[in-house]
């Protein structure tokens, strides 16, 4: 126990670690649960059914098919570079995690600041490091396949890629020049307050252009709908990764879902407000908001676990219904209650972010590559450019009128 | 960082840290000598700038090392990359060096690190070499450039421009 | 505080820099020698960060700044080179890319 007392750094963090990783993974796989769900039901479906109550094990299953599939390598691919590149993916996608703060920095313990593993003072800067070497993964994956498909697939991918990085950075800088700071924490510290009283003051509202030209960049950083021709089905075959197979296979697909995480968690902190609560502090009912959805969610399972469920899903759906009561009265806790705020308002935010995410992948078509370079280069590049000379002029004008 | 109560063990980490981050680029430095596979030596060139991007960690400027990462790693290296996959540069075949340089060229070489490492040895440079306390803040170094270095600054601009348009005309398939 | 003298920065620095130099002088693909040239100027851009450290000055860490910039304006046009000499000449190796040569 003295040795938790001596080195309260080195325990806290790696117990932030640990944590982070265990739900960072969890999360992962619900989300493309989540994701079939919801694709499925604006395609008047269901979607996954049998696994488990609504489908609740599909990722489960899921994780197993991937674990015991046969791993087929290319006879002539380049094999050091073949592993690499799906661990690179990988690795960088879930470092960038790291750097995110779920919560206010004065909930501590044992001295350490408890929702932020590493709080660096450029914050911001590392992560769009971190993304800037992501795109070897997808690179170096189509180079090493040894095949045009996955070759053209992987040029193409990163291409796109770098280039909407460059209006994704511009999009930003808006945001940096109404923060000051580059620290995350500074950035959502700067959005305390309201405007007229009833108006959060969270940079999406003066930065409305910007948020929209990050948003469609985020879209095509990750690859995703409607930018992801690179990766679609029924065009390259399957891009990059098609001549991989198996838990390689799913290292790309958990690298992709987790840059989606980072950028939704990136968009909630610059834009929204981050763990900030949209509704003054004054109305302290707020406090019992997050044990009020975990209890609803408990009740509503409980109904379906004695209205619908039969046999061993009956079984399963209860397990459910006690951890959300169970959850949901311990945020009811006056003394857990005020600490969960902060997480319980960015996740919440993060969740809308990647509902928006998913209703666009089952809503919209894609577009072709040339549509796609030609419209990040003339219609998003200009329009960061104009944003920020517009946002930088009237913050020096509003100097000069303050001097 | 690490090891703040560490007392004693304070002063080691640093130093781990220094010698890893030089052994990891002296390493990809050779390997980009040794391998004959561009895409290899491509690769070792980005260990080589990451475990530089860390030193720079180590001497305090964050900025700078974040800048590193993302024009170096993140965007110079993608080009070199890309274009050897277009390419498709392959190995290098095998021809011998020439006389001159292996007998003569690398012991004169190898004078000349042992001399310029005594030279070095002599100076009379500070020794606090450490991390510092707290950095250098992103705001002195764009307060610097915007102030005192703004000629550089734009003629720079106008650098990278006229190399844009460079590169446009000359990649343009001729008519 | 812990001290690790600057000096050992600048050896290296001497280090990779003298590398860069062997394989620019042994290396015959275009793009390799390319590449060593990089690796000198990251070795001359340690020495600056590490100059700039010992004399408490940020002029150290603006050159490093231009150096940087400028470095890949160079990239992308000598790049852009390499690839139409490769088109051209179908070769990527400089002792067949000796038409200059007297």
């Amino acid at each position: 126990m003295e040795f938790i007392a001596q080195h309260p750094v080195l325990v806290v963090s790696l117990g932030k670690i640990i944590v982070l990783l265990f739900v960072l993974m969890t999360a992962l796989a619900y989300l493309t649960w989540f994701e079939r769900k919801v694709v499925a039901h604006i395609q008047s479906r269901w979607g996954p059914y049998y696994v488990g109550p609504h489908g609740l094990l599909q990722p489960l299953a899921d994780g197993v098919k991937f674990l015991f599939k046969e791993d087929v390598t290319p006879p002539t691919a380049d094999r050091f570079v073949y592993v690499l590149a799906p661990l690179l993916a990988l690795s960088l996608a879930m470092t960038a995690i790291a750097l995110i703060p779920f919560g206010p920095p004065d909930v501590r313990l044992l001295g350490q600041p408890v929702f932020v593993v590493s709080n660096v003072d450029i914050g911001l800067l590392f992560l769009f490091a971190i993304t800037s070497i992501g795109v070897y993964g997808v690179a170096l994956a189509g180079w090493s396949s040894n095949s045009k498909y996955a070759l053209l697939g992987g040029l193409r991918s990163s291409a796109q890629m770098i280039s909407y990085e460059v209006s994704l950075t511009l999009s930003v800088v808006g945001v940096l020049l109404l923060a000051g700071t580059l620290n995350f924490n500074g950035i959502i510290e700067g959005q305390r307050g309201y405007w007229w009283h009833v108006l959060p003051r969270w940079h999406v509202f003066p930065q409305l252009i910007g948020f929209c030209c990050y948003i469609t960049s985020a879209f095509a950083e990750t690859n995703r709908v409607p930018f992801d021709l690179p990766e679609a089905e029924t065009e390259l075959v399957a891009g990059f990764h098609t001549e991989y197979s198996s838990f390689k296979f799913a290292m790309f697909f958990m690298a992709e879902y987790a840059n989606m995480i980072t950028v939704s968690c990136l968009a909630t902190i610059l834009f929204f407000g981050g763990w900030l609560s949209p509704f003054p502090t004054e109305w302290t009912w707020q406090l019992y908001l997050p044990g009020a959805v975990l209890v609803a969610i408990g009740i509503y399972s409980a109904f379906d676990t004695v209205a619908q469920m039969r046999g061993i899903k009956r079984l399963q759906m209860s397990v459910v219904t006690l951890l959300a009561l169970g959850l949901g009265s311990l945020c009811l806790v006056p003394l857990v209650a005020v600490k969960i705020q902060g997480p319980f308002w960015f996740l919440s935010k993060v969740f809308l972010f990647l509902f928006f995410y998913v209703w666009l992948r089952g809503t919209l078509p894609r577009f072709r590559y040339d549509q796609l370079m030609a419209f990040g280069w003339k219609l998003l590049l200009p329009v960061s450019l104009v944003n920020l000379a517009a946002t930088a002029a009237w913050l020096a004008w509003s100097w000069v009128r303050h001097a | 960082m690490a090891g703040l109560e560490l007392g004693e063990a304070r002063m080691n980490i640093p130093l781990i840290v220094f010698f890893a981050c030089a052994l990891l680029a002296v390493a990809g430095a050779v390997t980009l000598i040794l391998v004959r596979e561009p895409i290899y030596s491509a690769l070792a060139l980005i260990v080589v700038m990451v475990a530089i991007a860390i030193l720079y960690l180590l001497l305090g400027s964050e900025f700078i090392a974040a800048v590193q990462i993302i024009v170096y790693g993140g965007a110079i290296m993608v080009l070199f990359v890309f274009v050897i996959m277009l390419l498709n540069a392959g190995a290098e075949e095998r021809t011998s060096y020439s006389k001159l340089a292996t007998y003569v060229g690398l012991p004169l070489a190898f004078f000349l690190l042992l001399e310029i490492a005594h030279w070095l040895a002599r100076a009379r440079v500070p020794a606090a070499g450490g991390p510092p306390a707290e950095g250098v803040s992103s705001r002195a170094l764009a307060t610097q450039l915007f102030r005192q270095y703004l000629f550089p600054f734009e003629a720079t601009s106008i650098l990278i421009l006229v190399a844009v348009l460079g590169a446009l005309v000359l990649a343009r398939k001729s008519e | 505080m812990s001290a690790i003298p600057i000096t050992w920065y600048l050896v290296l620095s001497a280090a990779l820099f003298g590398l860069g130099v062997v394989a620019f002088v042994f290396k015959r693909n275009v793009i390799t020698i390319f590449m060593s040239i990089e690796l000198m100027l990251n070795a001359v851009n340690l020495a600056f960060v590490a100059f700039a450290r010992a004399h408490n000055q940020l002029d150290g860490l603006v050159f490093v700044f231009f150096v940087i910039v400028v470095a890949a304006a160079e990239a992308a046009v000598g790049l852009a080179i390499i690839i139409m000499l490769a088109q051209n000449r179908e070769t990527l190796n400089i002792e067949r890319l000796n038409l200059l040569k007297f």
